[in-house]
């Protein structure tokens, strides 16, 4: 036992000086890690957003706003289905999950089934078909009742999400935030971490829109401010203040969706010198523009964004180009958002911030002041303790737990995990705890030495009965940790990843290189009795 | 040569004689605890009540009078004002808003608007808005964590030693446990995620600490066939009592620097475990043992009968 053959110390010293290397880049200046090579530059312990500054938003798609969109469409294709099929109603009633027909005549139930079928869409399936419908139609009643089943929610949420983080995905990278986290978190919401970022306003008005926009016509009949809506039209409230009118009469049928733009830039009309977005189309965009512009010369024509009206320009000629322009008194930063958000494109369902923590840099930059003091103090004190009360073995307990700090960074670095604030505070824990397999390895030494035993005999006998000690006390707290690494959000993570690590580091530090210490020291020193 | 010890070599201190004691002020230490728990109860942080934390720091020491009037204006409820660092640090706390989670955020801005106005120059250094169904899935996340702990101890000890220790880790566990609660009651120190955190390593260290003692124990039932069990008993905490306070000794070094330079955040939890050292070395000895007394009288020692159990021999020096 006491008998190290040459390979393994070269290996014991091989993860020492190799820990060591691994962790370096953790402590030279920018400087020095631009004049090395890439792989070992960023070797680097990862620093959690509390320690560097930054924002860490949890976003909540709002499932409802999904299913009642789908039901309102539903809604709508009922009853140009139902006309087409002639069959006669008195009442389409939207409900929570699906709609009900009130049917005119009952003996029509069985083609008003047959008729809202055909609405069904297919979830699930492959190129060869299969899959299944996502309506459930029951009938019964002189009613008929079409609802989305539970197969096809679970599918509609998954898409929402799935299509919102994209989305989130591309208005934020257009921002210029510099290593965004965008994770998708349960089944409805987002996670995102902005590094770096103290103001998160803008980022959270940038995915507070939905950005749904619309190009639809004006009712030019009806007065908005009479409160009721006549069929088939909306009021909407007006977004551009001032000179225009607050509210406008629009259209339901949506003209160009805001889905066919190709592309969006804020830019300046060289005339006014304000500030507009210029839009271009894809094809059928373009063709469908093209068509209502012909077609309503001389009527107003709406921009719908988030059913608030943008403007409302009257059409002064057909728009053949694909090509159009919003204007409505922006701002410049505004107009460059509005471009971001169309460029993006539209949110399935509106997104809301549910938590958001945000640290500043230079409080990020205190922490870390205040950790380090903290790691160094305590790693003096605790020292100074084990030389106090071990002599030469417990010098050797220091060095091991030097060894111990630098392979748990090593590991953290080589990992890329985070080290958050209470990551620190594990690391100091963990100190505290690593010398415990050295004082109960000391202790039986002493033990033994006291028993009569050799030199050689105590050390030998010490190291072995003691392990069994060793790993049972670590693994309890190894096994804490995990639970709180499984069950733990961000920095609390962060604290259960620098204790197991450094736990695990200390069963290699406290057991095997000690041992190779003390082994050597015997070996050279031949000494009559222990210093313990 | 000069080495510190925390106790002498050879100690022979009878601690199962204060069995009964340390384990009724044990459990009426966690009976008050349990009830300080419900009345006057914790003082629940954001993280599992919901609202707002901002942290700010004003260009000059901070008017807290003027800043509570005018952020009391803004409707949102009670607003607490708080100094900690240097005069011009402001924390500044909001209860939960009422409304859906996105309500957080409203106020929160309402106040960073209204500090950038009234104070040009103030740093919003740290903000925190916690909405309601975040913090409930917080808090139950939580507890469950702590819950699923105590089974993996029991499961772990259980399968490790006989039945009677991973009983006697249990209960010292719970009775550890809520004693900590107690402590955040009493103190009213913020019990938030990081209490958590504090809980279950307090517990990690607990466990650890049975262990070794656990461990001796039962080597020595191994070597001193028929030894009586009280005396084996006091013999293995003995033996080990230069471990268990010298490693109480080398965490409590490297803890406290956690509470005197630790910032705000890390302060109580360096508080909290500086408590919870104490608490997990008394309880090893005090409550941990004496469990495994009453338990293992007859059971792990069959062949020595427990009226045998008289006192040593030699009596502490």
């Amino acid at each position: 036992m006491l008998y190290f053959p040459r390979w393994k110390i070269f290996l014991i010293v091989a993860i020492c000086v190799l820990g060591t290397i691994l962790t370096l880049p953790n402590f030279f200046s920018r400087e020095t890690l631009s004049a090395l090579p890439n792989w070992y530059a960023h070797n680097r312990v990862n620093l959690g957003l509390d320690l560097r500054g930054g924002s860490h938003l949890l976003l909540e798609v709002d499932m409802g706003a999904v299913i009642r969109d789908r039901v309102e469409g539903l809604v709508d294709s009922a009853r140009t289905q139902l006309r087409n099929d002639n069959v006669g109603y008195t009442a389409i009633t939207p409900g929570d999950r699906g709609i009900t027909v009130q049917l005119r005549d009952p003996a029509q139930a069985d083609t008003a089934v047959r008729a809202l079928r055909q609405l069904a869409n297919t979830i699930g399936g492959g190129p060869l078909g299969g899959g299944q419908p996502d309506l459930e139609v029951t009938s019964g009643g002189g009613s008929v009742t079409a609802r989305l089943s539970e197969i096809a929610l679970r599918e509609r949420a998954t898409q929402a999400i799935e299509q919102s983080i994209e989305i989130v995905r591309r208005r934020i990278d257009e921002t210029g935030v510099n290593e965004p986290t965008i994770a998708r978190q349960g089944a409805d919401r987002i996670l995102v971490q902005l590094p770096g970022v103290e103001d998160p306003d803008r980022v959270k008005r940038l995915l507070g829109t939905t950005a749904k926009m619309t190009f639809r016509l004006v009712d030019m009949n009806a007065d908005p401010s009479a409160g009721r809506a006549p069929p088939g039209t909306d009021i909407l409230p007006s977004a551009e203040g001032g000179r225009a009118q607050s509210a406008y009469v629009i259209r339901k049928k949506v003209e160009v969706d805001g889905a066919n733009l190709t592309n969006a830039t804020a830019g300046s009309n060289p005339q006014t010198g304000e500030w507009v977005v210029n839009f271009e189309f894809d094809s059928i965009g373009a063709r469908r523009f093209a068509d209502v512009t012909r077609a309503n010369v001389g009527r107003p024509f709406a921009i719908v964004l988030d059913n608030k009206v943008i403007s409302a320009p009257v059409i002064r000629e057909p728009i053949t180009g694909g090509r159009g322009q919003i204007s409505g008194s922006f701002t410049a930063a505004d107009a460059n958002d509005l471009a971001v958000l169309l460029r993006a494109g539209a949110l399935p369902a509106p997104l809301k911030v549910i938590e958001e923590r945000t640290v500043g840099p230079d409080l990020g930059a205190d922490s870390i002041r205040a950790g380090l003091m903290s790691v160094g103090i305590g790693f003096v004190l605790v020292c100074a303790y084990m030389i106090a009360a071990y002599g030469l073995f417990g010098a050797f307990a220091c060095f091991a737990l030097l060894v111990n700090t630098v392979l748990t960074l090593a590991a953290l670095s080589l990992l890329q995990a985070t080290l958050t604030l209470p990551g620190i505070a594990g690391v100091l824990l963990s100190l505290g705890l690593a010398v415990d397999a050295n004082i109960l390895i000391n202790e039986r030494i002493r033990e033994e030495t006291k028993k009569g035993r050799g030199v050689f005999g105590s050390v030998e006998a010490g190291f072995s009965r003691a392990y069994s000690t060793i790993v049972d006390a670590n693994l309890t707290t190894a096994i804490k940790m995990a639970i709180l690494f499984v069950l733990g959000t961000g920095a609390i993570k962060g604290f259960a990843v620098t204790i197991t690590f450094g736990i695990l580091i200390s069963l290699f530090t406290a057991t095997v290189l000690v041992r190779l210490m003390m082994v050597s020291w015997l070996r050279k020193t031949r000494p009559a009795v222990l210093p313990v | 040569m000069f080495r510190l010890r925390l106790v002498p070599d050879n100690t022979n201190i009878q601690f199962m004689r204060g069995r009964h004691a340390g384990l009724i002020v044990s459990a009426f230490l966690s009976i008050a605890s349990v009830v300080l728990f419900f009345y006057p109860g914790l003082n629940y942080g954001i993280d599992f009540r919901g609202g707002i934390v901002i942290e700010a720091r004003t260009p000059q020491a901070a008017d807290f009078a003027s800043l509570r009037h005018t952020l009391g204006q803004l409707n949102l409820g009670q607003v607490a004002l708080q100094e900690f660092g240097s005069p011009q640090d402001v924390l500044i706390r909001l209860e939960r808003q009422p409304g859906d989670d996105a309500a957080q955020q409203v106020a929160a801005d309402k106040v960073r608007a209204t500090l950038a106005q009234e104070l040009p120059g103030t740093t919003v250094r740290r903000v925190e808005a916690v909405g309601a169904s975040v913090s409930g899935e917080l808090f139950f996340n939580g507890m469950l964590a702590l819950g699923l702990a105590l089974l993996a101890m029991l499961v772990y000890i259980w399968f490790r030693f006989e039945w009677q220790f991973g009983f006697g880790a249990i209960v010292t566990l719970l009775l550890d446990v809520t004693k900590v609660v107690g402590f955040y009651a009493i103190t009213g120190m913020q019990f938030n995620l990081t209490a958590i955190a504090a809980i279950l390593t307090i517990m990690g260290y607990s466990t650890n600490d049975k262990v070794v003692v656990y461990d001796r124990m039962r080597e020595n039932l191994r070597i001193y066939k028929k030894m009586p069990l009280r005396e084996l008993i006091d013999r293995s905490i003995n033996e080990t009592l230069n471990r268990t306070l010298g490693t109480s000794m080398s965490t409590l070094l490297s803890i406290l620097p956690l509470a005197f330079f630790g910032g705000e955040a890390l302060q109580d939890f360096g508080i909290v475990l500086i408590f919870g050292i104490f608490l997990a070395t008394s309880s090893s000895i005090f409550i941990a043992a004496p469990i495994l007394l009453f338990l293992g009288e007859n059971r792990l020692r069959r062949n020595a009968p427990a009226e045998n159990a008289a006192p040593a021999a030699n009596p502490t020096p």
